[in-house]
């Protein structure tokens, strides 16, 4: 069982062991609009908890994108770099950011569940 | 100061916008479509856009007024015909510019169009300027509309007969529900046009009836990136107080037979048009797919700072990332290899003509 998680900078984590999927929430893309850019983090570089680690932008404005753990990226989602539109298609599937070697799974712990960031979405949106 | 509403508010909710405040009033920035099919709606089919924030303020009075308003404006307006309009600028002494905008000679007098942010400052630096026998009316009891696309006359024309002889840069009064409308041919998208002033009460209804006919609402998101596509100037971005109409590559907007004559600023650009400028506005295409945003600094290829950007974004049309901007005069030669820094990246980008995205008009009458 893969356990799906959330930050409250709108990204989301599926952790399958030690491999962290992470991308950005439906509720993000909806906040941005049609995204036209997408940057990703180095393959083989090692990202911090909350540190940037990409970045898309929309016809309106740039957005960083954080990384909600730390670890290794091991894998980048080139998808997306070409065809940046997808993100808005598909979000939370196809259109994931990077797989990063989770380096402490306790870094989970302080993030949203699913419905914990729904009621975080309606409270900061409202 | 509580936020204000134009007459197309209702409308604009009912359609999907997501509101944002813009210059004082609440304005849409898309409806449900979204920024990138607004912009393609508008270039193949047609877009409305509530511009009803802008300025409209009609002077009257005076046999001088032409005259007057001469001392004030850089335009050829003794030679403008009834209805005719002419793109300006209101001018500071050092020949900055204060605001952009287009005059139309009504057969009472003029209309000039102000943008939203500017014209109430506008219309007390108009009046200080002429003289109390004159007759400034900054109308609030009209809304704006502009219909912009290639069916933009075909929607309009089954709306308001007759309004699709017009020709570009001109303007005539036309029936809408037994009440006088105005209507000129113009937009800021790059694409044939309208701009319909309408009273408040009769905006709602005639907005709906373009959208049976096939238009649909289009947001200020859209409206940025079309004026970008089509290398139109935004006052505050692009043009400013420290920016001259030479300096912004305007130059076409200012006539021969005014540079030798005085008006506000004209010492200023008297001497540019006779010893060049230091910083010109350039078209900016990047090399890759990384937006350069305003502010985004520009260098040459000695990593010496050359200039800035003032607008960029991703040009749905042209699908490519465009950006507008000042370098110095030394390299706004076109094919120019300049770099903008951008989250601290040096992105190869090459001086480019403007517009970015050029219509192809079937009929050769109008010229844009």
């Amino acid at each position: 069982m893969s356990e799906v998680k959330y930050s409250k900078e709108h990204e989301w984590i599926k952790l399958d062991g030690e491999e962290a999927t992470i991308g950005i929430t439906k509720h993000a893309t909806e906040m941005l609009g049609d995204i036209v850019f997408a940057e990703l983090p180095e393959k083989g570089s090692n990202v911090d908890k909350d540190g940037t680690a990409g970045v898309v932008e929309s016809t309106k404005a740039a957005s960083d994108v954080y990384t909600p753990v730390s670890g290794e990226v091991i894998d980048t989602n080139q998808m997306i770099v070409d065809d940046p539109s997808k993100i808005n298609e598909d979000p939370e599937e196809s259109a994931w950011f990077f797989k990063l070697k989770i380096k402490d799974k306790s870094e989970m712990d302080s993030l949203m569940s699913k419905e914990e960031y729904e009621k975080f979405t309606k409270e900061t949106s409202a | 100061m509580s936020i204000k509403k134009t007459s197309l508010n209702n409308l604009h909710i009912k359609y999907g916008a997501k509101l944002v405040e813009f210059a004082g009033y609440q304005m849409p920035i898309q409806y449900k479509d979204g920024i990138i099919q607004e912009h393609k709606y508008t270039r193949s089919h047609s877009g409305i856009f509530d511009v009803s924030h802008m300025g409209q303020l009609f002077i009257s009075g005076g046999d001088d007024l032409t005259n007057d308003l001469e001392k004030i404006f850089p335009a050829d307006l003794k030679k403008l015909k009834t209805n005719q309009s002419k793109y300006s600028f209101l001018m500071n002494n050092k020949g900055g510019i204060q605001d952009d905008l287009i005059i139309t000679k009504r057969s009472d007098g003029f209309l000039i169009i102000l943008n939203a942010a500017c014209k109430y400052n506008d219309y007390e630096v108009i009046k200080s300027k002429l003289d109390n026998q004159y007759k400034l009316n900054l109308d609030e009891s009209l809304s704006l509309i502009a219909l912009q696309g290639p069916e933009a006359k075909n929607v309009l024309n089954k709306v308001i007969p007759g309004c699709n002889s017009l020709k570009f840069m001109n303007g005539n009064n036309y029936v809408y529900n037994n009440k006088k409308v105005y209507i000129t041919r113009s937009g800021y998208t790059g694409e044939d046009g309208f701009e319909i002033s309408i009273k408040h009460s009769d905006a709602e209804t005639f907005v709906e009836s373009l959208i049976e006919n096939g238009s649909k609402l289009i947001g200020l998101g859209a409206r940025d990136t079309l004026r970008m596509e089509a290398g139109l100037c935004l006052y505050g971005n692009d043009l400013d107080n420290d920016t001259s109409p030479i300096e912004a590559n305007l130059k076409w907007a200012i006539p021969k037979s005014r540079i030798e004559t005085e008006f506000v600023g004209s010492e200023v650009l008297k001497n540019q048009f006779q010893g060049g400028v230091k910083k010109l506005r350039v078209g900016i295409k990047p090399e890759s797919k990384v937006i350069a945003r305003g502010n985004t600094k520009i260098y040459n290829d000695k990593n010496q700072e050359i200039g800035k950007v003032t607008s960029g974004t991703f040009g749905p049309s042209v699908e490519h990332p465009i950006a507008i901007g000042y370098v110095d005069n030394s390299y706004s030669t076109v094919n120019t290899k300049i770099f903008l820094e951008v989250r601290g990246k040096k992105i190869p980008a090459n001086i480019c003509n403007l517009p970015f995205y050029k219509k192809n008009y079937v009929k050769g009458e109008i010229n844009v």
